[in-house]
Order: structure tokens, then sequence, then C-alpha cells
């Protein structure tokens, strides 16, 4: 499901984020990374979207190679990945159903289905009430539920999440890890990048530990690792 | 790429969404469209009416070639061929005293009448009347028929045509430069305008990207505001010249009966027409050259 061979990432200002990852992930699995700050998980995550491109190496997602698709296919990737982040990335002037329904109007799905889909997922993270709230109106947890919401509403196979309870309270976070949970039963492979020693060490799953832009450890049912 | 007409509604719902969510931004953007069509349809309208005037006096100017008294019918005969068969020459009228006479009488109005008894002693002169081929070859062809024995002179408007000739020519050159220099600065207002309301909507294209949206999803709204732009821009420069200039054209006709404007209808509204196209573009087109740079993620 994904796949990178030794995969290096420089950025302009010369900084080595990436040096060498090699990871092999598979379709349903729940997977932590974690590391020290500046180790390079926002850098891994980013290059699974095609935010940015390698410098070197090959990187595999639902087995198209990223290094061979053009810039016109990069839409089309990212619609079969779900990302979820810490600050939201929520369109701040538009209602918890506009924001759902814009990524099914970008695949100009048709209206009706729109309508109904976006409830469906309002129901998973239990927000079915608040469709038209405007987002501002909604506290961080809430936020984060409508933004996995939106990241699940195109059902795909991949969520990738960087972060996301960095910016919630313990409860909400536990709350948030649910709902991830509950879309990981349903097949979805889950990539979660995580400061949280508490919930790595309590919900327990493959953890990928990487420093230096590199993959240092990688455990089934690993623990947290560092100090908190 | 087939785009579906729901899409098509959303990008259309979006552009104008933007338009009023940027209330100052798009009205100062449609002020910069609407000051460029000011200019450029004054200079429209300046530009078609001196080609006018150019036409009026263009059709008037004509050589007339007299005879010298002496000159017998074979000697006319033999000049007005040699004229006729000239390259530069359009054409030719063999016009006698007695008609000369006529014409005379005649441009004098009522008081021509007097001149009648001038008829057995007429102390004009039989003559050719030469349009050539080109109005600017009129000089040279009127030297040349000039140089015939059997011709005493020549007349033609010579010192007016030359100056106006060269006025002309720089107002086409000057109105043309102004007019395409004016279009680039609106295009580049525009788009600086649309670029800082961008700046705030920045963020949501990012997020619109990293959800999977094309360029061109992400750029069909901004197409759509820039074309409203230019299009709502457009409505008080071209309501106010096509007034102004009725008004103009009407006060010309009563008060300048020697020259009149270009009669309004149909020019205005080819002229409407055009500034609303042009103003349409250079909305697209400043919009456009204003997302580019934010598609990149
Ligand atoms: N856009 C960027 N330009 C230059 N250096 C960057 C950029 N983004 C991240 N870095 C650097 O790359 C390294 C890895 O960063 P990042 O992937 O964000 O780490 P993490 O998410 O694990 O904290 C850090 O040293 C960081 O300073
Ligand atoms: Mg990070």
């Amino acid at each position: 499901m994904i796949t990178m061979k030794r995969v290096r990432k420089t950025y302009p200002n010369g900084v080595q984020a990436l040096n060498g990852m090699n990871i092999h992930i598979d379709k349903g699995e729940f997977v932590y990374v974690v590391g020290p700050s500046g180790a390079g998980k926002t850098t891994f995550i980013k290059l699974m979207i095609r935010e940015l491109k390698p410098s070197e190496g090959l990187i595999q997602i639902n087995g198209n190679n990223l290094g061979d698709l053009s810039d016109k296919q990069i839409p089309y990737l990212r619609r079969k990945i779900g990302v979820v982040f810490q600050d939201f990335k929520l369109f701040t002037k538009l209602s918890v159903y506009e924001n759902i329904a814009f990524a099914l109007e970008v695949i100009e799905e048709e209206p009706e289905q729109i309508k109904t889909k976006v409830m469906d997922v309002l129901d998973i993270v239990g927000l079915k009430s608040k469709a038209r709230f405007n987002t501002s109106e909604l506290s961080g947890g809430e936020k984060q539920r409508i933004a996995i919401a939106r990241a699940i509403v195109n059902q795909p196979a991949i969520l990738i999440a960087d972060e996301p309870t960095g910016n919630l309270d313990p409860e909400t976070a536990w709350s948030i890890m649910g709902t991830l949970e509950e879309i990981n039963n349903r097949g979805t492979t889950i990539v979660m990048a995580t400061h949280n020693s508490h919930i790595v060490n309590t919900l327990k799953k493959r953890v990928i530990a990487i420093e230096n832009g590199k993959v240092v450890r990688d455990e089934v049912g690993g623990s947290y690792g560092y100090q908190a | 790429m087939a785009i579906k007409r729901k899409t098509l509604t959303r990008h259309g719902r979006e552009g104008f969404k933007n338009i009023r969510r940027n209330g100052w931004m798009s009205f100062a953007s449609m002020s910069a469209v609407a000051i460029m069509l000011f200019v450029v349809g004054a200079f429209a309208f300046l530009i078609v009416n001196t080609n006018h005037l150019i036409d009026t006096i263009e059709n008037d100017v004509e050589i007339r070639a007299f005879f010298e008294h002496d000159a017998d019918a074979s000697e006319q005969e033999s000049v007005l061929e040699e004229v006729e068969s000239h390259d530069s020459v359009e054409n030719v009228v063999y016009r006698d005293r007695d008609e000369g006479l006529d014409v005379f009488m005649e441009s004098m109005g009522s008081d021509g009448e007097v001149f009648e008894n001038l008829r057995e002693e007429n102390p004009l002169n039989d003559a050719l009347i030469i349009q050539a081929t080109d109005p600017q070859m009129t000089a040279a062809v009127a030297e040349e028929v000039n140089a015939q024995s059997a011709i005493e002179s020549v007349e033609y408007g010579e010192s007016i045509l030359g100056q106006l000739f060269t006025v002309t020519n720089y107002v086409r050159i000057l109105g043309g430069a102004l007019v395409i220099g004016l279009i680039f600065t609106s295009v580049f207002l525009i788009s600086n305008t649309i670029k800082l309301t961008i700046l705030s909507r920045k963020d949501e294209i990012q997020i619109m990207k990293l959800v999977g949206a094309t360029n061109s999803f992400v750029r069909f709204p901004f197409f759509i505001e820039g074309a409203l732009i230019g299009l709502i821009g457009a409505i008080i420069p071209i309501a106010g010249l096509t007034v102004g200039y009725s008004y103009l054209y009407s006060f010309m006709y009563d008060q300048v009966p020697f020259f009149t404007f270009v009669e309004p209808n149909p020019m205005i509204w080819q002229i409407s027409g055009l500034l609303l196209l042009v103003s349409i573009l250079v909305g697209i087109f400043g919009s456009q050259m204003s997302v580019r740079k934010f598609l990149k993620v």
C-alpha cells in the first residue's frame, strides 16, 4: 500500500530532512510515526501526498509510482488519500456541511450523493447535529472531527494524520482516537505522526520511530520510547 | 476537458461570492477598468472621427488643371489621353469653360445669376478635373500635369493637405500606443488588486489543492470573477461614452454645419461591443495572472 525505498529529501536551504527512508505499510494497518521534533515526520507525510518531491528514492502509493505521476495526475492521487493536520485546515468562512461537501464538489459528485455522503460521515464522527454551524463556532476537538470527516468522505484507502491530537486536551484527543480506530476497523489504512506518548503506549499499534531522517525502530505493539 | 454543468454553476456562484466578499478590492479593480475604458473609448471615438475627417477631405481632393486659352481641341485631346493613361490617376473629367461657369455660379448660390452675362465673354479656362488614385499622390500628379505646355496652371489644396496627413498620422500612432499602454496598465492593476485579495485566500487555495482540486477547478471561480469585474466595470464608461458622444454629435450637427461627426448609429454599438470585450478580457487576464503563483502546492 505504502512503500518508500532509500528516500532522501534535501530542502532548498540544504537541510537534509530525510536521509534514506525505507518503509513498507500494508493495507489495513494502523501505524504511529514517532520521533523527536525535526526528525522528518511531516516531511515524510508531505512526500506521500506529493506536496513535496523526493530528492532521491522511490515512493509507491496504492501501486502507483509517484515519480511517474505528472503534475496533472496529482489531484487524482490526493483524492485517494485523506489527510488530517494538526491545525485542521478547514475553510474558516464556510459551514461544517460546506467544508465537507467541498471535497465532493472537487470530484464532481452528484448533488444528491453529496448530501447523503456528508451526512453519513458526520454521523461517523458524531457531529450530525452541527452540520449548519460555522466552523468558527466549534471547539478544537469538533474541528478536528470535521477535518477527519472531510478526509474520509471520498472513502480513501489511506488516511494520513499529522499530529491530529497535537492541539487538543487529553480527553478530546482520546475521543479522536476512538474515531480513527473506528475508521481503521472499516478497512482504511491509517498513518499517524504523533508526539502523544500516552496514546501510543496505551492504544498499542505498530510504531515506526524516525530520527535524523531515518527509521531507527519499527515494531508492532511498540511503545513511544521517548521522554514525554 | 469537459466540465459538468453543476460544476460550472458552482464556479459561477463562487465567482460572485468572491466579488461580494472582497467588496472594496473588487470595487478598486472595477474602477481601474472603468477609467481605462473611458480613456480607450474616448480615443476610439477620436480616431474614428479623425479617419472620418480625413475621408471627407480626401474625397474633396481634386486637381483642377486649366488649359491655356489658345490650346486647341487636338492639343487638349492629347493632354487628356496622357493624363488618363497615368498610373496614379483614378479619374479625369473634362470640363469646358461653359460648364465651369455653371459650377461657379452654382457655388455662389442665388447671387450667382448675375454672372450669366459673362457667358459670351467667358474668362474661365477649359479644365481637367483629376483625382489621384491615392490622395497622398495628389501633389506629384499635379506637378506632372502642370509640366504640359498646353496647361496654364493647376490648383489643389496643397498646404492643408500635407499638414493634415502629418497630424492624422501622429494621432493614429499616439492613440494606438496610448490604448495599448492603458490596457497593459489595467491588466497589471487588476492582477494586483486581485492578488491582494488572494493573499487572504492563499490558505483556501492550499486546502483546495490538498483535497485534490485540479488547477482548473481552483482557477475557474477566479476566471468568472475577472470576467465579472470586467463586465461590471464596463457599464459606467460605456453608458457615459454613449450618452456623451450622442450629445456631442447632435451639438456638432446643430452648431457646425461644415463638418459632422460620424453618426452614432451603429458606430457607437460597435465601439461599445469592442470596449466590453476588451474589458472582460482584461479582467480575465488580470485574475488569471494573479492566481498562477498560488497554484504550486
Ligand atoms: N520548508 C522547509 N524548508 C527547509 N527546511 C525545512 C522545511 N520544512 C522542514 N524543514 C526542516 O526539515 C527537518 C524535518 O522537519 P519536519 O519534517 O517538519 O520534522 P517533524 O515533523 O518530525 O518535526 C527539520 O530540520 C526542519 O527544520
Ligand atoms: Mg511535524
